[in-house]
């Protein structure tokens, strides 16, 4: 297993009052595996993203990932464990507006210290799987969003992570460009990839394996 | 990631809003370049005074009468004051110490100057031969006074340049015969210039020393003993000998007043450096203000790009990551404003010296203090905005609009 949550609880205290966000979860997720989560805004599917993608820890419960526990590490290690395991794709597409596509996708690699002329030769190999390699001098203000949330995949994959976590990724798009980018991550996941992806959108979900539903922060059905 | 592509990165942040970046840094081009004009123009007093005080002599020791409390009218009114030291003490002087190398009297006091027509006030100091010598005065043309003529009380002067072109206007005055106070003098010399401001040599005018105590005001005593040590080493032996004289011959220490050169020297130096220290102190006010610029300046920035620390954060940046980021921008602002700073200031004070006349020196230890200031004042109030950029929370900070 790569993923494994559980009994995962997020609770946020909002004044005296507690807010359960995520009410102990169980999640196992296979190496390989391309998963969708859904559920309508509120159900704990974007708290339990965070806590996936270490930019949260759960209030209780374990999440194992890659073999090791990572609920109750350090700001630090979950950066390291950011930068190292994980390739995130946002909504909003999230690139340095101030650097061209190269330095965005080269912004992981950045953080993990390694020398500009390796970095470069990485980025520009993931430019030219999302098909942008002609494009890598170009600033996102110079792009179309479907040519930008493809920059943001070149960055989700450079690092080379064990999982691809994607909100929402064709939630900016129209939905020509958005079949585009789910073919993308088709092909990412048939060449071995493990993508984890919120959505909304039935027609998106249904790219994935394995569709899990929340609501109210619980798993309410889980469809392969 | 190595510290220079750190620098690039910060670099690059700055020059994206190059208006916002000059605005920022001027608190601390005018702060550095304040200090570095203001301790440039302290430091050029300093030096303009000293080389003053050094220009009356070296090695010399100043006696002055004091207080003579057994007289009427005592304390520091004319008669209590001046009328103490006489050529006796000279003498008794030349023939006791041993430290010394020559001491020289002067009788000073103002005279009226009349030449077919012309009048001029200034001071007629009466003067032996030592005394040139002591001084460092050169002559320009003509001589000095000889053994004769002071033992005889003659009636030649030596003159200062400011009263050739008061009194002579075009004439060469060498052999001219000219009156003081009414009475008729010849002049024989002319000093070359020395000294400028109080302390010059130009509006006087010389005699032999007798011939202004018989001659001229009628006054048994002289005003002021000049007298020059062997060596500097021996200056402290010097004045505990001259006072050890002194004393025993006029019986009370509060008679007589003994200056060291170098006691002026150093008082004046000390005085000169609270003024270098008040300006400077000064200027650095400025220096904090443009400090407190820049972290005002950092918070916006942090502020603006608070969704850019989260995705930075949420690929992998820790929180020293971010910290450096901020602190390397608050530090090149104030670095770059350090430097051009320290081109203003060099350009301020040679301005300064050039248009205002007032004589400036430039230290390397006035550039090197305000630009380290200048680079601690940057990374003092870099600190806070770089903490609170650190600090923020990722999830928050990607979902901040």
């Amino acid at each position: 297993m790569l993923i494994v949550l559980q009994k995962v609880a997020k609770v946020y205290e909002v004044g005296s009052e507690k807010v359960y966000a995520l009410r102990g979860i169980d999640i196992a997720i296979k190496q390989g595996e391309f998963v969708a989560i859904m559920g309508p805004s509120g159900s704990g599917k974007s708290t339990c993203m965070n806590i996936l993608g270490c930019l949260d820890r759960p209030s209780s419960g374990e999440y194992i990932l890659n073999g090791r526990e990572v609920s109750a590490l350090s700001d630090n290690q979950l950066a390291m464990v950011r930068n190292r395991e994980i390739g995130f794709v946002f909504q909003n597409f999230n690139l340095l507006p101030r650097s061209s596509a190269l330095e965005n996708v080269e912004l992981p690699l950045f953080y993990r210290g390694l020398s500009s002329s390796k970095r470069r030769e990485k980025a520009e190999a993931a430019l030219q799987l999302v098909g942008l390699k002609d494009r890598m001098a170009h600033y996102p203000n110079e792009m179309s969003g479907g040519q930008r949330q493809r920059v943001a995949i070149a960055r989700a994959l450079v690092g080379d992570p064990s999982l691809i976590l994607a909100d929402e990724p064709t939630g900016n798009l129209d939905s020509k460009t958005g079949v585009e980018i789910m073919n993308i991550f088709k092909e990412l996941h048939n060449s071995g990839h493990t993508i984890l992806m919120v959505t909304h959108d039935h027609t998106i979900a249904k790219y994935a394996q394995r569709v899990i539903n929340f609501i109210d922060g619980q798993i309410q059905s889980e469809a392969s | 990631m190595s510290l220079w592509e750190v620098f690039r990165v910060a670099l690059g942040a700055l020059s994206s809003n190059k208006l916002r970046s000059f605005l920022t840094t001027l608190g601390i081009i005018i702060g550095v370049g304040a200090v570095i004009v203001m301790v440039s123009i302290g430091q050029g007093a300093n030096q303009q005074i000293v080389s003053r005080i050094s220009a009356m002599g070296a090695n010399l020791l100043i006696i002055s009468p004091g207080r003579d409390a057994s007289r009427t009218g005592g304390g520091w009114g004319a008669r209590g004051l001046g009328n103490i030291l006489t050529n006796k003490e000279v003498e008794y002087l030349q023939r006791g110490a041993t430290t010394l190398k020559a001491v020289a009297p002067e009788l000073s006091q103002s005279g009226m100057l009349n030449f077919k027509g012309a009048n001029t006030s200034t001071r007629v100091i009466g003067i032996t031969g030592e005394y040139f010598p002591i001084r460092e005065y050169n002559l320009a043309y003509g001589r000095s006074f000889n053994k004769q003529e002071e033992d005889t009380a003659s009636a030649v002067a030596v003159i200062g340049e400011t009263v050739v072109t008061d009194l002579f206007a075009g004439v060469n005055p060498l052999g001219q015969e000219f009156k003081i106070n009414g009475t008729r003098f010849q002049v024989i010399g002319v000093l070359e210039p020395k000294g400028t401001g109080m302390g010059d040599n130009t509006d006087q005018v010389y005699v032999p020393l007798k011939t202004a105590q018989k001659r001229l005001f009628g006054s048994q005593y002289v005003s002021t003993i000049y007298a020059q040590a062997r060596d500097e080493r021996i200056i402290p032996r010097a004045v505990e000998e001259l006072s050890a004289l002194l004393l025993q011959r006029l019986g009370d220490a509060e008679k007589f007043n003994i200056r060291n050169q170098q006691e002026i020297l150093d008082t004046v130096s000390q005085t000169t450096a609270t003024f270098t220290f008040l300006l400077g102190g000064v200027a650095s006010i400025a220096l904090l203000v443009g400090g407190i610029g820049i972290m005002n300046i950092m918070l916006v920035s942090v502020t603006e790009r608070t969704r850019e620390i989260g995705i930075r954060k949420a690929l992998g940046a820790t929180q020293q990551d971010i910290l450096r980021q901020f602190l390397i921008e608050s530090l090149l602002l104030s670095f770059l404003g350090g430097i051009v700073g320290v081109i203003l200031g060099l350009v301020g004070s040679g301005l300064v010296a050039k248009l205002g006349g007032w004589s400036t020196v430039i230290s390397l230890n006035a550039i090197l203090l305000a630009f380290s200031f200048a680079a601690i004042v940057g990374m003092f109030f870099g600190i806070y905005p770089a903490r609170k950029a650190a600090s923020l929370d990722p999830i928050d900070a990607l979902r901040y609009e």
